[in-house]
C-alpha cells in the first residue's frame, strides 16, 4: 500500500472520529453506570429501537457468555424498552431522538461511546437480534476467548452473520419475552454464500443466504452484507466504518487467513425473521432510515405480501456451534 | 516456580507441592507491582516450605527469565540442603498425578536429569527461522515491541556476515524450558568458575531460557534423559496451547506428571487435580496420544485448513487454496447432445449425482429438476453468475461424500472455464463438435443454424485452448465426435471406471445415441455455406460410418 493511500485512510479514520465526537451531543444519558466498570471487563455495545420484547433474552444470553457491562443507545423507543433497560444493574443507557440514518445507522453514536469508555477493553458490538457464537462457547466463557486472543496478539475477531428463519410463515408463531428466539427461527442456509475482497479496506464482503435466495434472486449485488467483525480489543484510535462490517485502521479487517489456513472465527445468529418482522419492515419502510434508501426493506415488503416462507428442503436445523464448524461456517482455527 | 500473572493460582499450586513436603521457591516477575507482590508474600507466609527469590524483569525471549531461574535455583539449593531433584515449573503449570508418584519416579532414577536438549541442526522446532542464528547473532531489540527493528537488525547481520563466537567447548542445544535436574548437575552449572563468561555470552542469545540450561547440562550431566516431564504443546507460532475445563477428561488420561499451561479460570481443572489428588488420574487407561492428536490437528487447521472451503476466516490468495474444491467431480461436454438418455444412464451406471447443464443461461439444471440443492444453493442464473466460481466451490463443498457430475457446453456461460482448467479435482471429458447435433435436428432456418454453429465452434475452441494450456491442472479426455461415434463403448468404459463408484464389471448397456443419419450431409452443407466445422473430426458425407448400435436379439429358448 502506497503512502498516499495509507494517508488517505488515516484521514478518513480521523474524519469518522471527529464525526463521532461531534455526534456525542445527540446522546442524552439516561442511566450511566460506567463507574462500576473494572479493568479487563468485557463490554457489549448496541443501538436499538422498539426491541423491548427481545431484551430479556438478549441480556440473559450475553450475561451468561460473560459480558460484564452493556452500553446501549436507545433510538427513541416507544415500547417501554428504555425504562426496562434503565432498571438493569449492568446496563448504561443513552437516548437519542436524532436521525438513525444521519448517525450512519448508529455507528457514530457507538464510535463515540467506545472512544470514551472502551479503550483497552474487549468489546462486542451487536444488534439486539444477533447472538454471538464462538468455538467452545458451550463450555468456555467469552473471557477464555479474549484471553486466548490476547495471548495470540489478535485484536479483532470475525463472525459471519447467519440468517435464521422459521419453517412456514414468518408470523406463524408469536415470540414472547424471555423466549429463546432460536427455538422458533432455527433453520439456516449452510452453503450458498459468496465472498469477495474489499480492496480498499481489506475486509471480506460476504453475501448470500436466505435473503439473497428469496428476496434478491435477480439482483444479487443488492443483497445485504453478512461479514461482521463484532469483537475487538478497543483502542481509542479505532473506528467502525460501515456498521460492524469493517474498521479502520484496516489491519483490523484482516480476520481471515490468505495462505490456505483457517483463523479462528465465530458466527452471529441473526434472528430477524420472527413475527415481529413484518411490522418492523412496514415501519422502517415509512421511516426510510435504513441503508441505501431501505432497499432491503422494499424488497422484503414486496415479498412479504406473498407467502413469506424462507424454508426450503435443504435448510439445515440449528443444533450447536460444532455443527456450524463442521459445515464450514466458522472455525476453531488453532484454538483447541 | 516462575510466576508472572494469576498469583492466586500460583499460590494454590505452590501449597499443593508444599503439602507433599516439596520445598518451593517462587520467583515473581518484577513487572508485578510491589503492592500485589507483598500481598502475595503475606498470603503465603504461613508456609515454611515456600520461599521467594530475588525478582528480575522477565521479557519473552530475553535474559530475564534465565536470570530468574538461576536466582531461584540458587535460593532453593541453598535453603533446602536435602533436595535432590529440582523441578522448574511455572505459575500456570499444574501437577496432574499425585506428587508422591513423581517422588517415587524420581527416587527410582536418582542420577537422571530430565531435560529436553537437542542440537539445533537436528530439529525443526524453531518458529520464525532462527535456529543456529539464535546463538551467533545479537538481539538488542525487543521482539514484542520493536518487531521491525528486530527483523531488520537480524537481516542486517546476516547480510554482513556478522557473527558472535560461541565460547569454546559449548555445543548449542535447545529444548523445552521446563526441566528437572539433579542437585549435582544444577549446582555444577551454577557454581562453574566459567559461569560469568557463559552468562555474558547467553545474555545476548535469543530465547536463552530454551538453551542456557539445555546447553550447559550437556557439559556436566552424566545421565541426560532428553525429554521434559512437563506436558506442554506448542502451536504454530511457538506459544503454548492452553488447557480449559473441557480438557479435563483428556488431562486425566494423559499420564503426565505436570501440564502447562492451564487457563487460570479453569476452576474445575484446578479443583479436580489439586483437591482430589489420589483419584484424579488413573481412572482410565493413560492416553497421552489423544492430546497430541487434538493439538496437532489444531495446528494443521490453522496452517493448511480444510481443502475446498472458502469462508470468512479462510480466503486463500490465488495459488494458495490447497485444493480449489474439496473433492473430485466430473464434467461432460457433448455427451447429452450425442446420447439421448445420457444423464439417467450415467446416474444408474455410477450411482453419482448427475446434473444437467449447471451453467445454462436459463437456470442451473440441478439433478431431478430441483430448484434448490444442498446447502440452499439456488438455481437462479443471476445468483449463480454473480460469482460462478463460488457457486461451483459451494456445490462441491455442500455435497461432500457424493460425487458430482454435470454437463457443460459452448451454449453455457463460460466464465467458469478458468477455474475448471485450474482445478485438479475436475475431470473433464469432451466430445468436440457434438454441439452440432441439436442444430442438426433443430427446425430452424439454415442461415440461423449456420450463424449459431459458427458461434458455438468458436466458444468450444477457446475452451479447448484453455484446457490444453500448459499450466492447466485439470484432467482431460478429449475425443472428436467422429472418433467417439466409431466405438463409443470403450471411452464410456474408461469414464465409468474412473469414477469408480460402481463395482468393476464390463458395461452391458450403452446410452442411446441420437440418430445421425444425414449428419455428414448437414456438415457438408455448413461447409458449402462457408462455415467449416472442424471440431467433429472427419465425417464422411454420404453413407454414415456409424452403424447404429444393433439391438441384440433375444436368443430363442427352447424348453
Amino acid at each position: 500500500m502506497g503512502i498516499v493511500k495509507s494517508y488517505r485512510l488515516r484521514l478518513q479514520r480521523k474524519r469518522w472520529r471527529i464525526r463521532a465526537i461531534r455526534k456525542r451531543r445527540e446522546l442524552e444519558p439516561i442511566r450511566n453506570r460506567t463507574r462500576q466498570i473494572k479493568r479487563g471487563d468485557i463490554f457489549l455495545f448496541s443501538t436499538m429501537r422498539n426491541e423491548h420484547v427481545r431484551l430479556p433474552y438478549f441480556l440473559k444470553y450475553y450475561r451468561d457468555l460473560g459480558v460484564n457491562h452493556f452500553f446501549i443507545v436507545d433510538n427513541d423507543s416507544t415500547d417501554g424498552g428504555l425504562e426496562y433497560l434503565s432498571e438493569q444493574p449492568d446496563v448504561s443507557v443513552w437516548h437519542s431522538q436524532n436521525s438513525y440514518k444521519r448517525s450512519r445507522y448508529g455507528v457514530d453514536w457507538l464510535n463515540w461511546l467506545q472512544l470514551r469508555y472502551a479503550h483497552g477493553h474487549w468489546c462486542l458490538t451487536v444488534d439486539p437480534d444477533e447472538f454471538f457464537l464462538f468455538p467452545f462457547c458451550d463450555t468456555r466463557p467469552i473471557r477464555a476467548l479474549t484471553d486466548w486472543l490476547d495471548a495470540s496478539s489478535i485484536k479483532s475477531f470475525s463472525a459471519m452473520l447467519l440468517d435464521m428463519y422459521p419453517k412456514g410463515r414468518i408470523d406463524a408463531e408469536t415470540y414472547l419475552p424471555g423466549q429463546n428466539p432460536m427455538d422458533i427461527a432455527c433453520w439456516f442456509d449452510s452453503g450458498n454464500y459468496t465472498i469477495e475482497k474489499n480492496k480498499k479496506l481489506g475486509n471480506l464482503w460476504i453475501q448470500g443466504g436466505p435473503r439473497a435466495r428469496v428476496f434478491f434472486p435477480d439482483t444479487p449485488e443488492k443483497a445485504p452484507a453478512l461479514n461482521k467483525i463484532p469483537l475487538v480489543k478497543w483502542d481509542r484510535r479505532y473506528t467502525y466504518v460501515s456498521s460492524t462490517h469493517n474498521l479502520l485502521p484496516r489491519g483490523l479487517n484482516l480476520v481471515y487467513d490468505e495462505w490456505g489456513g483457517e483463523k479462528a472465527s465465530g458466527v452471529l445468529l441473526h434472528t430477524k425473521f420472527l413475527n415481529t418482522f413484518s411490522e418492523k419492515a412496514q415501519e422502517e419502510l415509512e421511516r426510510k432510515q435504513h441503508y441505501s434508501a431501505s432497499v432491503e426493506y422494499k424488497a422484503y415488503a414486496e415479498r412479504l405480501a406473498e407467502n413469506p416462507d424462507l424454508w426450503c428442503k435443504w435448510s439445515e436445523k440449528y443444533i450447536n456451534w460444532r455443527q456450524l464448524e463442521i459445515l464450514g461456517l466458522m472455525s476453531k482455527g488453532n484454538w483447541a | 516456580m516462575l510466576v508472572h500473572t494469576a498469583l492466586g493460582r500460583a499460590e494454590q499450586v505452590a501449597r499443593h507441592w508444599a503439602a507433599s513436603d516439596c520445598p518451593v521457591v517462587i520467583h515473581v516477575d518484577k513487572k508485578v507491582d510491589n503492592k500485589t507482590y507483598r500481598e502475595f508474600q503475606n498470603a503465603i507466609r504461613d508456609e515454611p516450605l515456600i520461599k521467594f527469590s530475588k525478582r528480575h524483569f522477565c521479557e519473552w525471549g530475553g535474559w530475564g527469565i534465565t536470570a530468574a531461574t538461576q536466582a531461584a535455583a540458587e535460593e532453593l539449593l541453598h535453603s533446602f540442603a536435602d533436595v535432590r531433584h529440582v523441578f522448574l515449573a511455572s505459575g500456570s503449570c499444574l501437577p496432574l498425578r499425585p506428587v508422591d508418584e513423581l517422588k517415587e519416579y524420581l527416587d527410582a532414577r536418582p542420577r537422571t536429569d530430565f531435560i529436553e536438549s537437542a542440537t539445533t541442526s537436528d530439529v525443526p522446532w524453531t518458529v520464525g527461522g532462527l535456529d543456529i542464528e539464535r546463538f551467533t547473532l545479537r538481539f538488542p531489540f525487543s521482539w514484542k515491541t520493536q518487531r521491525r527493528m528486530f527483523d531488520k537488525y537480524v537481516a542486517f547481520q546476516c547480510k554482513l556476515g556478522l557473527k558472535r563466537r560461541i565460547p569454546k567447548g559449548l555445543v548449542p542445544h535447545m529444548g523445552s524450558q521446563w526441566w528437572c535436574l539433579t542437585r549435582q548437575t544444577l549446582s555444577a552449572i551454577l557454581e562453574d568458575p566459567e559461569r560469568p563468561k557463559y552468562d555474558r555470552y547467553f545474555r545476548k542469545v535469543w530465547i536463552p531460557d530454551e538453551s542456557y540450561f539445555q546447553t550447559l547440562a550437556r557439559q556436566y550431566s552424566a545421565n541426560i534423559e532428553s525429554r521434559s516431564l512437563t506436558l506442554s504443546k506448542f502451536d504454530f507460532q511457538g506459544k503454548p496451547h492452553i488447557f480449559y475445563d473441557d480438557h479435563l477428561q483428556l488431562l486425566r488420561r494423559s499420564d503426565c506428571f505436570v501440564a502447562r499451561k492451564i487457563w487460570p479460570h479453569a476452576d474445575r481443572v484446578y479443583e479436580t487435580f489439586l483437591t482430589d489428588g489420589a483419584g484424579a488420574m488413573k481412572r482410565a487407561e493413560p492416553n497421552p496420544g489423544k492430546i497430541d492428536r487434538i493439538f496437532a490437528k489444531a495446528v494443521e487447521r490453522r496452517t493448511r485448513g480444510r481443502a475446498g472451503l472458502v469462508m470468512h476466516s479462510r480466503f486463500p490468495n490465488e495459488g494458495w487454496e490447497n485444493g480449489l474444491t474439496c473433492s473430485a467431480y466430473s464434467v461432460f461436454q457433448g455427451f447429452t447432445e450425442l446420447f439421448e438418455d445420457f444423464e439417467p444412464w450415467l446416474a444408474k451406471a455410477t450411482g453419482t449425482q448427475v446434473h444437467g447443464h449447471l451453467f445454462s443461461p436459463e437456470r442451473a439444471e440441478f439433478s431431478s429438476s430441483q430448484t434448490v440443492i444442498n446447502g440452499g444453493l439456488s438455481n437462479a442464473p443471476e445468483l449463480r453468475d454473480y460469482n460462478g466460481a463460488a457457486f461451483l466451490t459451494n456445490l462441491i463443498w455442500n455435497t461432500r461424500g457424493e460425487r458430482q457430475c454435470f454437463q457443460f457446453g459452448p451454449m453455457d456461460t463460460q466464465k467458469i472455464c478458468w477455474k475448471l482448467s485450474n482445478d485438479p479435482n475436475a475431470q473433464i471429458s469432451v466430445i468436440t463438435g457434438a454441439w452440432a447435433v441439436p442444430l442438426f435436428t433443430a427446425n430452424q432456418n439454415f442461415s440461423d443454424l449456420r450463424r449459431e454453429a459458427a458461434r458455438l465452434q468458436k466458444i468450444e475452441n477457446k475452451f479447448l485452448y484453455k484446457l490444453r494450456n500448459p499450466y492447466a491442472k485439470v484432467r482431460i479426455r478429449i475425443w472428436t465426435m467422429a472418433e467417439f461415434t466409431e466405438s463409443p463403448m470403450e471411452p464410456l468404459q474408461t469414464i465409468i471406471d474412473e469414477i469408480g463408484n460402481a463395482p468393476q464389471r464390463r458395461l452391458s448397456e450403452a446410452p442411446k445415441m441420437a440418430d445421425l443419419t444425414g449428419f455428414g450431409q448437414f456438415l457438408q452443407n455448413l461447409k458449402n455455406q462457408g462455415m467449416h466445422p472442424h471440431l467433429m473430426g472427419d465425417f464422411p458425407i454420404h453413407d454414415d460410418p456409424i452403424t447404429p448400435v444393433k439391438k441384440q436379439r433375444k436368443p430363442y429358448l427352447v424348453k
